[in-house]
């Protein structure tokens, strides 16, 4: 679809069960609608409006939860209205706060049963995938579904491979898997759609300490590749490996 | 010894619980909690305290001693239970002695049977909740050995009854449209209302898959959607056309299309449907959604109207002489 179809039909504002409101961005994962579902539940939070629950957003869209006998849904819509009138969240900034992290994974295919197939739905053999998937610098557009498990975006157009029909009954905790353009690094372990191929050590949700989730929207992520023997040194790293600086 | 829960033995799907986490949405972590919330609120109500953290046993419970003498109410899903012999009621509250041995069974009825404390269960919070969220692996499931301590209980009550409106069976869902509901052609969500689903054998806190009569459900072929926010009572159709009906513990966003949500106030009955269990769903206005969400909490608010004494068999009553039989009489042990 063109983009002036997508400006008249969004933003969007749908119910979402009794207590909920989502404001939608798009219909499909582009960056500028990204950020705008980023930046307006930031300004949902600062405005701090009697009757918010909570926040969150997903790839492209902005979702508010409230007490619906305290504050009524019409009236809620009136607000984010106006609130989304305000100004053009499609050219708003990134969230402030960010990192660049580098996360080192394992591309061996013991640890990445599903590194060749991906590469070959990728038109790839082993070397230019790994050399793809390690060198593109990444960014989590999301977390959501486990907790701290990131949606990352946007690799080659060559990865734009579609998820598996059958479902793998189990991938680790800290397995990075493919599809659509996106890796999803898994906080937990889980059956998915998506290809394992590579594995990481990251610690993505240690609830027990000060700081329990490790990746944010808007973070910039790389994965470079590392042997097998590193990759079972870094298991005994609290950290997983994983360093992280600043950006300005 | 402090005042303990002491585990001797459970069932696979006995766990802490509470009214759950809110404000990680936006982390990846779903709320969590009891699957039957009510069954919380009707805990406290019987032991007239504030809903804390209660043990939450799927299908089967177990074996707990007390360390001090403790009040204790049965909520939720009926199941089978004795203290040191004697058969206790369920939808009840209880003094148990110190040493005291309760053996949980299974199910009679319902999936999710709850077990609450006199003075709660004084388990350490974690990201501000006491509950297990099992598909987080944050907590988990009880086992034999552990050891919970209890809050400081300043209640006396016991003894009481609750009536509770039958709730394990199935039954009809009320559902509002949800994001992907006009994505569904006519003639499915005219089916998805007429249809009697059954509650499959596959369930957990996460969520519940229902078999549908025939065909199954789906968008037209090629139709897919963007992953967005998921809500407890999410109705969403996986690749096989069956219903799964997601739970407090589900994932926080999902790509699979749903066709409806079950209302908040409907949640307790999809939670204890069991296995076998017909359930229907009907779609219903905003408004009338709205009413049912008023009189839930207004039900939830006066639980005490509801509660009367337990009328005892005197046999089952060790000092029987003990008792004030007639109110305004003297007592048994005055007369002899």
């Amino acid at each position: 679809m063109g983009d002036g179809q997508v400006s008249e039909r969004f933003p969007q504002i749908a119910p979402v069960g009794l207590d909920g409101l989502l404001v939608r961005f798009g219909d499909r994962l582009d960056e500028p609608a990204n950020r705008a579902a980023l930046a307006f539940r930031a300004a949902v939070e600062r405005a701090g409006w009697d009757g918010i629950e909570e926040t969150s957003t997903s790839l492209v869209s902005t979702f508010l939860r409230f007490d619906p006998l305290w504050l009524s849904p019409d009236d809620l819509t009136v607000q984010l209205r106006h609130l989304l009138a305000a100004e053009d969240w499609y050219a708003r900034p990134l969230p402030e706060g960010r990192r660049r992290l580098t996360i080192p994974t394992c591309y061996d295919p013991a640890l990445a049963p599903q590194l060749d197939e991906a590469a070959e739905a990728a038109g790839m053999d082993r070397a230019q995938a790994i050399e793809s998937l390690s060198g593109t610098q990444l960014r989590v557009t999301t977390i959501g579904f486990a907790p701290g498990q990131p949606y990352l975006g946007t690799l080659p157009p060559a990865w734009d491979i579609p998820r598996q029909t059958a479902l793998t009954p189990r991938v680790p905790e800290g397995a990075l898997v493919v599809a659509i353009r996106q890796l999803v690094l898994f906080s937990v372990s889980t059956p998915t759609g998506w290809r394992h191929v590579g594995q990481t050590a990251a610690p993505l949700f240690r609830p027990d300490s000060a700081t329990p989730f490790l990746l944010r929207p808007g973070d910039e992520v790389h994965f470079p590749a590392i042997s097998r023997d590193a990759f079972d040194r870094l298991r005994r790293d609290p950290a997983g490996g994983v360093t992280q600086e600043a950006l300005a | 010894m402090s005042r303990a829960l002491v585990v001797h033995q459970a069932g696979p799907g006995v766990s802490v619980q509470d009214l759950g986490r809110t404000g990680y949405l936006s982390e990846g972590l779903s709320r969590g909690g009891a699957a039957d919330v009510l069954a919380l609120h009707e805990g406290a109500a019987l032991l007239r305290q504030t809903v804390g953290a209660a043990l939450e046993m799927a299908g089967f419970g177990g074996r707990f001693e007390l360390t001090a003498p403790t009040r204790i109410a049965l909520t939720g899903a009926p199941m089978k239970a004795m203290a040191d012999g004697r058969a206790l009621a369920w939808q009840a509250s209880h003094l148990l002695d110190a040493g005291s041995v309760l053996e949980i069974g299974g199910v009679t009825a319902g999936s999710y049977g709850y077990l609450t404390l006199g003075g709660g269960l004084a388990t350490p919070p974690r990201l501000g909740g006491q509950g297990a969220h099992l598909a987080a692996g944050l907590g988990r499931v009880l086992q034999a050995g552990d050891t919970l301590p209890l809050g400081h209980d300043a209640g006396t009550a016991t003894g009481d009854l609750l009536d509770v409106a039958d709730r394990w069976a199935g039954g009809t869902l009320r559902v509002l449209p949800s994001l992907q509901t006009d994505l569904f052609p006519a003639d499915q969500r005219a089916r998805f209302e007429t249809a009697t689903f059954t509650r499959d054998t596959r369930a957990n806190r996460m969520g519940v898959r229902l078999r549908p009569p025939g065909a199954g459900f789906g968008l037209a072929a090629g139709q897919s959607i963007l992953s967005e926010v998921i809500v407890p009572g999410d109705i969403q159709i996986p690749g096989d056309g069956a219903p799964y009906v997601l739970l407090a513990e589900s994932q926080t966003t999902g790509g699979y299309p749903r066709i409806g949500t079950v209302i908040p106030a409907d949640l307790p009955r999809i939670a204890q449907a069991p296995a076998g269990a017909a359930l229907r769903f009907a779609f219903v206005t905003r408004d009338t959604g709205l009413a049912a969400e008023r009189a839930f909490r207004a039900h939830v608010a006066g639980l005490a109207r509801h509660i009367r004494p337990l009328v005892r068999d005197p046999a089952q009553i060790p000092d029987l002489l003990g008792y004030t039989l007639i109110s305004g009489a003297v007592t048994g042990k005055e007369e002899t």
